[in-house]
């Protein structure tokens, strides 16, 4: 079969027992290879009318008597598969804890202050040449009970659904310079050699002046596939 | 120039106010909840319910389930699907996705309608992934009908999942209550559910 499959070289094992919850989560069987074709080929497709006007800037969405506290960041990238062909009119979701490392969902005990400004979530769609940006503020670093002494870095949850139903993704984007990844197994079970391309990098030209500083994050999603199988 | 895929990570525990935020009640709207069909959708209506479980078998109440399907004629609503002779429907976009967490026993349930057999010798089925605290990767799996045997047997994806677990992808019929189906996802353990690589 010619189709392209999933890239164990790229992504993360199902099962990586540093990371506790996978231990009886992750599926233990093999996985079972089936041919595309229209269901996998296919895929739902979200454009610019699924974005409303603020949800592309999360230091606005939330607002209800001001703003939200914490460094405002730019994040923007362009989002391409792996021929560097650009997707344009691609959603992309995003959600992440506050500056104090709060998230605003409510099983989150993390006894940092909520922010009364700021939802953490926001959506934007890719253009033409597959660029998106969105502004927010930088989130904080939280603990969590995986070992004794455990943080997350600072990351952004993002989800995208891609041209197809084989492309879609759901990543998290980390900040160059944080000491707390080496540390981390989430991150660290991706392949070593993958792990970089989770980390956005400062950029002076995306940052505004007297305003934010700018991150770029570009989002490599899985290629074109092949024509549907015959039989 | 080659680049190279964005790895996964995973959804973490905290994703219903940005991905599914009707449903938990927060204040962001949703781009597509439980009700995969609208009551104009055409086609026969049904109800898809089941449970998330882990390898003790217990619920998941943090799992998010994603559905996409074609509509009652077997066309997906998609550039790719050209195949005009099976029309399009106005009402349907064949997305939906839930969350296991506003329900007491975490149980999900789907509103949607059967989809129509999409050619090539495939039965009906749904495609869903599957994401969850504890996945790093998300998981790809189908939903099949159990009142749709004869199309079930000749179908190419379940001809290659060993005769053992196909019953891990068979949506049962409640014939106790018309129109809905059973449908468990057991991550781990003697019946986990097949989940394919695609």
């Amino acid at each position: 079969m010619s189709e392209q499959r999933m890239d164990w070289t790229s992504h993360p094992p199902h099962v990586h027992p540093d990371y506790k919850s996978t231990v009886l989560r992750g599926p233990t069987k093999p996985l079972i290879a089936i041919d595309h074709r229209l269901s996998e080929l296919t895929g739902p497709v979200y454009g610019h009318d699924s974005v409303g006007p603020l949800d592309a800037d999360l230091t606005k969405n939330g607002q209800r008597n001001g703003e939200p506290l914490g460094e405002r960041i730019i994040v923007t990238g362009r989002v391409v598969d792996e021929d560097d062909r650009p997707q344009p009119d691609t959603l992309v979701e995003i959600w992440q804890a506050n500056a104090a490392g709060r998230y605003i969902h409510e099983i989150d005990q993390h006894a940092a202050p909520i922010d009364p400004n700021f939802l953490g979530a926001g959506r934007c769609v890719t253009d033409g040449e597959g660029r998106y940006r969105y502004i927010t503020i930088k989130p904080g670093a939280y603990p969590w009970k995986n070992h004794y002494n455990a943080w997350r870095p600072n990351h952004i949850h993002l989800s995208l659904f891609g041209p197809s139903f084989t492309s879609r993704l759901v990543t998290q984007m980390y900040f160059p310079g944080d000491p707390l990844l080496d540390l981390d197994p989430i991150f660290n079970a991706v392949p070593e050699a993958a792990r970089e391309r989770l980390i956005s990098s400062f950029a002076i030209d995306v940052t505004e002046p007297e305003f934010a500083l700018g991150y770029v994050f570009d989002i490599v999603l899985r290629g074109p596939q092949v024509t549907p199988a015959e039989d | 120039m080659r680049r190279y895929q964005t790895p996964s990570q995973t959804v973490g525990p905290f994703f219903a106010y940005g991905l599914v935020p009707e449903q938990y009640g927060y204040r962001f709207t949703s781009i597509a909840d439980h009700a995969v069909a609208a009551p104009a959708t055409e086609g026969t209506h049904i109800r898809i319910i089941g449970q998330v479980l882990d390898g003790e078998a217990t619920p998941i109440p943090d799992a998010l389930l994603e559905f996409w399907q074609a509509n009652a004629h077997g066309r997906y609503n998609h550039a790719a699907d050209e195949r005009q002779d099976n029309l399009l429907d106005p009402d349907f976009l064949g997305f939906g996705r839930t969350g296991t967490g506003t329900s007491a026993d975490a149980s999900f349930q789907i509103d949607t309608v059967k989809p129509g057999a999409v050619g090539e010798g495939q039965a009906p089925h749904i495609n869903v992934v599957v994401l969850m605290r504890g996945m790093l990767t998300h998981a790809f799996t189908r939903i099949y009908f159990s009142d749709e045997e004869a199309l079930n047997a000749v179908d190419p994806a379940l001809a290659n999942v060993p005769e053992n677990r196909r019953a891990t992808l068979i949506g049962k019929r409640d014939e106790a209550s018309a129109g809905t189906y059973r449908f468990d996802i057991r991550m781990q353990g003697e019946r986990e559910t097949v989940f394919f690589d695609i």
